[in-house]
């Protein structure tokens, strides 16, 4: 009787059609005109970096002897040209792909690593967690700038080494931080009431731990970027991370710095381009984080 | 225990259920030897205070005490199997499918971040496998049973766009999303209004009837047993002290723990009179008494009380009692029972 009854309720058509999470979360966004001034900014940042071959003016390793450190408009250099007489716009475009690059692929690696590892230890505790959390430990007992001096010059330069390296940096943190979510997301009831509804660990610690965890991963991912664009920055300044002539806004600050008496805003400029970037990074995911959350 | 009705073997049999906490410094006996059995369409309260065993006991039921910190022992068999010795995927399929439990805080129990058909979908799915829109369907049928209004559009609701009321109607859908034969509730109506508290009652027992799912209902409300339970088990200590139908345990207690509890009740007082109390407190379970575990709190304690643990007695067909003076109590009018006044 009681399975006719829902089976009979079955029949009936839904009423309204499904919601959706995404549409909502958008729908969230667009009431929110700050964060979109900070997705336009972000979004234009990355787009100028993706078609820096179309977009900039001159070849950003051509040099010149005679055009060195040259204002604005000179000879139709839009923002003036470097130490070596090289266009400054067109080595922002492309150094700003090389930034981003450094940028988001160790904050990406060390998430996927550090927050399935952390999740991992967290839930499961006991010896996994003993396990992964001191071999963490290990790599939290360096200076994290000095973990990533040391192993971009033990390894070498370029780009591969940095990202490797800043990706070591980045997962001990983001390891300990989805740890303990996770660990305080295990003790709570609808975890218990997952496990007296049958689901396996596995199915709990993907669906439940993970949903739960995701935003404290992500807040702390998100704010991240800036610091590995920083960091990534700091690396090829000191000469461990991008080889000139690469175009690069850490390696450009670095190289301009010497003319900063000479052309104060092309000395700028790079750093403006870093810093720039890393706050409208943070605002931007302050805001889809607050679009995202369910729990209000 | 269950004296003269044969109606069919039981659904559930627990025998002897023993469960110890073992920390680094103490080991607490939460359970000491728990019988009782489950007919199919029955409602069994467990009633007691705090600390007394109850919720441990749901929990060992469905094995979810964790297993480095717990030792349990003895039998437990649903509809012949045995429930204790299921492991892996056997196990999955149990909870949730054969045996489901509702808990005491629907905000709690339900993920923030899921929607209520997404919890429904998702167990739905796992259990009775078929497509989403099969499940999604069969979700909004389960949200309809449990009387949800404009189920349609509530089952894309988050639970903290719920009330508490319907929370807990969302969780009971989910708990019969896979029709189980055995329904564990853990206080479910502790957290919800007087008014909220009856109409979830209301459904719950007609749901139970209509599934003929048999019923482990905990709680410390008499008033709630006495609404819903077809026998109850009065549990102090991680023993069960006295079991029998609904309305003669209720009327004539055999068990002094009982008859306090009963006197305690706010009901019928007269509003100038203090409400009469148990002096002492319950046990520390890491250091129970060799004797009754009541004998500390007992108006009518002697010394054989204290010597060991009392047998099970049935006073009557169809009830327990585990004390000595348990004809001295039944021979108590309930009005002197107040007053701790029994001869």
């Amino acid at each position: 009787m009681s399975e006719t009854a829902i089976q009979a309720a079955a029949e009936t058509p839904p009423a309204s059609p499904m919601r959706g999470y995404w549409r909502s979360v958008f729908a969230r966004l667009g009431r929110d005109p700050i964060t979109l001034c900070f997705a336009v900014v972000v979004l234009a940042i990355v787009l100028a970096a993706l078609a820096a071959p179309l977009i900039a003016p001159f070849d950003p390793y051509q040099q010149s002897i005679i055009g060195r450190l040259k204002p604005p408009g000179w000879r139709g250099h839009p923002l003036g040209t470097d130490e070596l007489g090289r266009d400054l716009l067109s080595r922002l475009l492309y150094g700003g792909r090389i930034s981003l690059l450094m940028g988001l692929a160790p904050v990406l690696i060390a998430t996927l690593i550090g927050g399935t590892l952390g999740m991992i230890g967290g839930f499961a505790g006991r010896l996994a967690n003993t396990a992964i959390m001191r071999t963490m430990d290990v790599f939290y007992a360096f200076p994290s700038v000095l973990l990533a001096v040391a192993i971009s010059g033990a390894m070498g330069g370029g780009i591969g080494n940095g990202i490797l390296s800043l990706s070591l940096v980045f997962t001990p943190a983001m390891c300990r931080i989805a740890e303990t979510a996770s660990a305080q997301v295990k003790h709570l009831d609808y975890i218990e009431a997952a496990r007296a509804s049958g689901a396996s660990a596995a199915r709990i610690l993907r669906h439940h731990v993970l949903g739960n965890v995701l935003g404290p991963v992500l807040i702390y991912a998100s704010s991240l970027v800036s610091v590995s664009i920083l960091l990534a920055s700091g690396l090829s300044f000191l000469g461990l991370g991008v080889q000139p002539p690469e175009p690069d806004w850490g390696l450009m600050l670095s190289t301009l710095r010497q003319s900063l008496y000479v052309d104060p805003l092309g000395c700028a400029l790079p750093g403006i381009a870093i810093f720039t970037t890393s706050v409208c990074f943070n605002l931007l995911s302050d805001g889809v984080r607050r679009a995202m959350d369910v729990r209000a | 225990m269950d004296g003269g009705q044969d109606r069919g073997p039981p659904l559930l049999e627990v025998a002897d259920l023993t469960v110890r906490f073992v920390g680094h410094e103490a080991r607490v006996q939460a359970l000491a030897g728990v019988s009782f059995s489950l007919r199919a369409g029955e409602v069994l309260c467990l009633l007691g205070e705090s600390g007394s065993g109850k919720s441990v006991t749901l929990r060992a039921l469905m094995q979810l005490l964790p297993p480095g910190r717990t030792e349990v022992a003895g039998q437990v068999r649903l509809a012949g199997q045995d429930v204790l010795a299921l492991r892996g995927r056997a196990l999955q399929a149990f909870r949730g499918g054969s045996v489901a439990m509702v808990f005491q805080e629907p905000m709690s129990a339900l993920d923030p971040v899921y929607t209520i058909g997404q919890h429904l979908i998702e167990a739905i799915r796992q259990h009775r496998g078929g497509s989403r829109a099969a499940a999604r369907a069969r979700a909004i049928g389960l949200l309809e049973l449990v009387k949800i209004p404009a189920a349609a559009r509530r089952i894309d609701a988050y639970p903290h766009e719920l009330s508490g009321g319907l929370r807990q109607r969302a969780m009971i859908a989910l708990a019969l999303s896979c029709t189980p034969r055995l329904l564990l509730a853990d206080e479910p109506t502790t957290a919800l209004d007087a008014t909220v508290q009856i109409q979830v009652l209301i459904l719950l027992r007609r749901l139970q009837q209509e599934f003929g799912m048999g019923t482990l209902f905990v709680t410390h409300d008499l008033a709630v047993a006495a609404e819903i339970a077809d026998r109850v088990a009065v549990m102090y200590a991680g023993r069960i002290v006295e079991e029998g139908p609904v309305a003669a345990v209720l009327r004539a207690p055999a068990h002094p723990y009982t008859a306090a509890l009963l006197a305690s009740t706010v009901h019928d007082q007269a509003p100038d009179q203090d409400i009469p109390t148990i002096p002492g407190s319950p046990p520390d379970l890491g250091a129970l008494p060799p004797g009754c575990s009541f004998a500390p709190r007992c108006a009518l304690v002697r010394d054989a009380c204290r010597i060991g643990p009392p047998p099970a007695t049935h006073p009557a067909p169809g009830r327990m009692v585990r004390c000595l003076r348990s004809a001295d109590v039944l021979a108590t009018p309930l009005a002197s029972l107040a007053t701790g006044d029994y001869r």
